[in-house]
């Protein structure tokens, strides 16, 4: 491998906004490169858990290298390093980037720039990528590849007039993309000579190899053998392999060294002791420093995971295990719940990435779930000077121990048609947004800056997003830092009992509201008792808001002739069956949806 | 010698009702010829599994029953006779349609051996009637009453149905009153029950609104009190009757556990047995019912076979014994499982004891009235896990 040219390398990412064509693209590149034919191709190679294919996003960073024989007869090493393609990853995103030289930007021809074009491609700018633009789905009727290209100067301000036109559905245009790759991504830098440099942008599990690390080596090689230092975690470790990555498979190699995208693996057992952005480094000789850029990463999102059946508790303690193994941002401890038992408090990057392994926990370890309502970290500031960072509304102290409270606000853009500017900004007042300005991209599009508290996006803001511009809004944030907030702790109160895995922590503008429509949700997802019910919610013991679940009066098999007990049986059965699934508190059997559907509680105007 | 209650099914119906969910169907002679055959075929191939078992009860259900004639009715009765034992006051009863019997295919039921017929009236409006597909009006049910009560029946049951389409509570007693005038023994009035697969859930739409659940009850509420004050006494969720007139073929489904065990078994197209804790049902496949029984040797016709556990048994004593107003007894659950109720139930029965749903007296734990509006959740709930 030693003799590999330097100067033949183009390490590069492809961005774009989702849907735009992004991993379609790479699957073609691949096939184009003649890594794969057609026929092994199995569709979108680099999404590879079912999740991503399904989702059509890819949410773990999939790497590959190929070998692209270029029309100055020359052969070039491509490492396309696939990244994950929602503001949940944001920082996976950042670290891959930093692992290339170069992005491709896909823009699709008929809808032009979106929210995410944007925030992606800046992030790309950001780390000294050189960016060049391609324009997909030219097969579509509603294409306007021209326009497109304007936009793309006009907004973004970097060349597009021979941005290739390709259809990566159809194969169409994919050489341009390949040469334009040799030409406009500049070849890596340093130096095989100088100490080991190496980022990692990633890592999987792998239960014989222990973790594989992703990594891109900016200065010195590695090779069997170096002893080697993550310089933030302080985990060392000797390389057991060196290698390169096939499509779906690792390949060995003798070395890595400067300018190279590959793997190494060194008998870790923790994902946590190599943290994506982590530099690794040689021990014996180290570089001066680390690579710019790391960060520890943070659980954004929390919320309560409990297993339906209490039964399944170990199984899922083993389940969570397991799926950290690969996902060092998956946080969780054990806890408990008056209402639903044993389960555990995680944390999450974002509502997606809670989503992504809420069906992972549900698909590949079949377990079946109760979720309580998602809720972001808040500081709150005690008399005693003490800080508390709450991730459960339940540990809130008492109010009157409270200084104050701060939450998490993210500067969120907006793209949208400019006939939904005056839905999307009305939804935005809703959610206590403040407004901090509205660029006009072009005519008809605008992008409408806000700064939104964290908590009031996380349940259905995307929703409703969608739902308020006919699916034409898209949408993007960074999380800016703290603020202080006049929040308040909303509970619920059925049959006078609180219960706990319904509280929440809300803004005192919004109690009422919320504690509204949690009543009216929870009035029709508890079935009728023998007795009537009340639901209240309540802010510091006053009640704000009230519904009754009616008392049942009729549930009598009038007719029992003829002696098919069974048939009666089978009755009984069900209806015990039905309470089976339900939760117990006090005298009440609340159905396990109902803790989850009062996520949702926009109306969708 | 062990007692049997005996169920013959006759799957005929003039015309199938807006309500009913049983297994009935309108047929041709020919048909019913056929499957005459065949019930007696059945009756005699099964008699040798019997030979220890004194018949106590025989019900002939439907369907309609009495489209058959006297003749094949009589014909069945002499098969069981020649080949069963049977208890000289056996309860013999047979269900009817007002308006398929004369006076003299009375007078032939009541020779051949039926002591008690069960009229099926629903109700004495004949706007109510015409909406529910019956087939008869109030006046043909009187006719046919009285009838029955000249040719010598002195134990007849009325049945009628209450919480129907449009019914209010006055036309409710009106039908009430005028029965209670004829002096029926039994009468069995349950508030309607909507079951999928029938015309009246199917078209729910085209019916006048049925009374809300408060009302229903009310009306439940109101036919025990009006019962009760011309002598019936309510003795199961919605079966009332004179002294000593209770049912006795019934009372075999509802009375589970040793004490006063009787097996049952049934004949015919989708009859259910219940014997010695083995279960099962008949086809309800007519054709296979028939070609199981057209050549030299029967062929299988039972479906669903189980045998009930002891769990099976103690969940059948509680949830079918405790639609008896008089309840179960702790005694005879102790002598027929050999195990104190509580030890089982304790808990459960606590539980809804403390809601008001059941109450204990002395041995016997049975329903309050509000119980009996909710039993099925009662009910459920003494399921074994």
């Amino acid at each position: 491998m030693s003799q590999i040219d330097q100067s033949k390398i183009r390490n590069f990412c492809i961005v774009a906004h989702i849907d735009h064509g992004k991993s379609t693209l790479a699957d073609r590149i691949i096939e184009k490169t003649g890594l794969l034919t057609s026929r092994e191709m199995q569709d979108q190679i680099l999404d590879n858990m079912d999740l991503e294919r399904e989702r059509g996003i890819t949410i773990k960073a999939q790497t590959v290298r190929t070998v692209y024989k270029a029309q100055d007869g020359n052969e070039y090493i491509f490492n396309l390093i696939d990244t994950p393609g929602h503001v949940d990853f944001n920082y996976e995103v950042s670290r891959a980037l930093a692992a290339c030289d170069g992005a491709i930007l896909v823009v699709d021809a008929a809808q032009g720039i979106e929210a995410q074009t944007l925030a992606n491609v800046y992030l790309a700018l950001d780390h000294d990528l050189d960016v060049f633009p391609v324009i997909n789905k030219i097969d579509l009727p509603s294409a306007r590849p021209d326009w497109v290209k304007n936009e793309i100067e006009d907004v973004i301000g970097i060349e597009a007039q021979d941005a290739p036109l390709i259809s990566a559905k159809n194969g169409v245009g994919i050489e341009d993309v390949l040469e334009a790759i040799v030409q406009k991504i500049p070849a890596p830098g340093g130096s095989a000579d100088n100490p080991l440099q190496a980022l990692i942008f990633d890592s999987v599990y792998d239960s014989y190899k222990g973790v594989i690390v992703f990594c891109r080596i900016m200065e010195g090689k590695v090779s069997k053998g170096t002893k080697i230092k993550m310089m933030a975690t302080g985990a060392t470790a000797d390389v057991v392999e060196v290698g390169y990555f096939g499509a779906g498979q690792f390949i060995p190699c003798d070395e890595l060294s400067a300018g190279m995208v590959g793997y190494l693996t060194a008998s870790i057992k923790n994902v946590k002791d190599t943290a994506v952005g982590d530099t690794v480094t040689d021990a014996e000789n180290p570089c001066a420093e680390p690579l710019p850029g790391y960060k520890k990463v943070q659980s954004m999102v929390y919320c309560g995971l409990y297993p339906a059946d209490g039964a399944k508790y170990p199984d899922l303690r083993d389940a969570l295990e397991k799926l950290q193994l690969n996902d060092a941002s998956l946080f969780y401890e054990p806890e408990t719940s008056i209402a639903l038992g044993f389960g555990f408090r995680c944390g999450f990057l974002g509502l997606l990435h809670l989503e992504i392994i809420q069906e992972r926990l549900e698909r590949e370890y079949n377990l079946d779930l109760v979720t309580t309502a998602p809720g972001v970290i808040y500081k709150v500031y005690k008399t005693n000077g003490e800080v508390i960072e709450l991730t459960n509304p339940s540990n809130l102290p008492d109010p009157s121990e409270i200084e104050y409270m701060e939450e998490p606000i993210v500067t969120a853009e907006i793209m949208v048609t400019t006939e939904f500017i005056g839905s999307i900004m009305e939804l935005c007042q809703e959610r206590r947004g403040r407004y901090l300005g509205m660029e006009y991209v072009e005519e008809t599009r605008a992008l409408l800056k806000y700064e939104l508290p964290l908590n009031e996006i996380i349940y259905d803001f995307f929703d409703a997003l969608k739902s308020r511009s006919r699916g034409y809004a898209s949408f993007d944030y960074d999380i800016k830092g703290y603020e202080q907030s006049e929040l308040v702790k909303l509970d619920i109160l059925i049959n006078r009992e609180e219960v706990d895995a319904l509280s929440f922590i809300v803004h005192k503008e919004s109690a009422y509201e919320r504690g509204r429509k949690m009543c009216e949700k929870l009035k029709d997802e508890i079935p009728r008792h023998l007795f009537e019910i009340p639901i209240q919610a309540a802010v510091g013991g006053k009640v704000i808001a009230r519904e009754t679940v009616k008392a049942m009066r009729k549930d009598v098999l009038a007719k029992c002739y003829g002696g098919d007990i069974s048939r009666k049986k089978k009755l009984l059965e069900k209806q015990k069956e039905g309470k089976k699934r339900m939760r117990q508190v006090g005298n009440v059997e609340i159905p396990q949806k109902a803790f989850m559907s009062v996520l949702k509680l926009d109306d969708g105007k | 010698m062990d007692s049997l209650g005996v169920y013959v099914h006759v799957p005929f119906c003039v015309q199938k009702c807006a309500y009913c969910d049983f297994l009935s169907a309108p047929a041709t002679r020919e048909k019913q010829q056929a499957y005459m055959k065949a019930l007696k075929k059945e009756i005699t191939c099964e008699s040798s599994s019997y030979a220890d078992y004194e018949i106590k009860t025989i019900f002939f259900g439907g369907g309609t029953p009495s489209i058959l004639k006297a003749e094949d009715i009589g014909e069945i009765l002499d098969c069981i006779r020649k080949h069963y034992r049977i208890d000289k006051d056996a309860e013999i009863t047979l269900e009817m349609n007002p308006g398929t019997a004369t006076r003299e295919k009375l007078t032939a039921l009541k020779k051949a051996g039926i002591n008690r017929l069960s009229i099926g009236l629903q109700s004495a409006d004949n706007t109510e009637l015409q909406m529910l597909g019956r087939i008869h009006t109030y006046e043909d049910f009187l006719k046919t009453y009285h009838d029955a009560r000249e040719t010598g029946f002195h134990n007849i049951n009325v049945d009628l149905m209450s919480a129907l389409p449009g019914q209010s509570m006055e036309i409710w007693i009106q039908t009430l009153e005028k029965v209670l005038a004829l002096e029926p023994e039994h009468l069995s009035a349950y508030s309607l029950i909507i079951e999928e697969g029938t015309r009246l859930f199917e078209r729910i739409n085209e019916f006048p609104p049925i009374p809300d659940e408060d009302e229903d009850r009310r009306m439940y509420q109101e036919t025990k009190r009006i019962l009760a004050e011309h002598g019936y006494q309510r003795y199961e969720i919605s079966n009332y009757a004179r002294a000593g007139r209770e049912c006795r073929h019934n009372m075999i489904y509802w009375q589970r556990g040793m004490g006063h065990t009787a097996d049952y078994v049934g004949f015919g197209l989708g009859a259910a047995s219940t014997v010695k804790n083995m279960r099962w049902k008949n086809t309800d496949d007519m054709k296979k019912y028939l070609l199981a029984f057209d050549g030299e040797k029967a062929q299988e016709i039972k479906e669903d076979i189980e045998k009930l556990s002891e769990n099976d048994c103690m969940e059948e004593f509680m949830f079918l014994g405790l639609r008896m107003m008089g309840g179960v007894s702790k005694s005879e659950f102790q002598k027929s499982f050999g195990q104190n109720m509580d030890d089982v139930y304790g808990a459960v029965i606590q539980k809804w004891i403390r809601q008001g749903m059941l109450v204990q007296q002395g041995d016997r734990i049975r329903l309050t009235d509000a119980g009996i509006d909710v039993s099925n959740v009662v009910l459920a709930d003494f399921l074994l896990d």
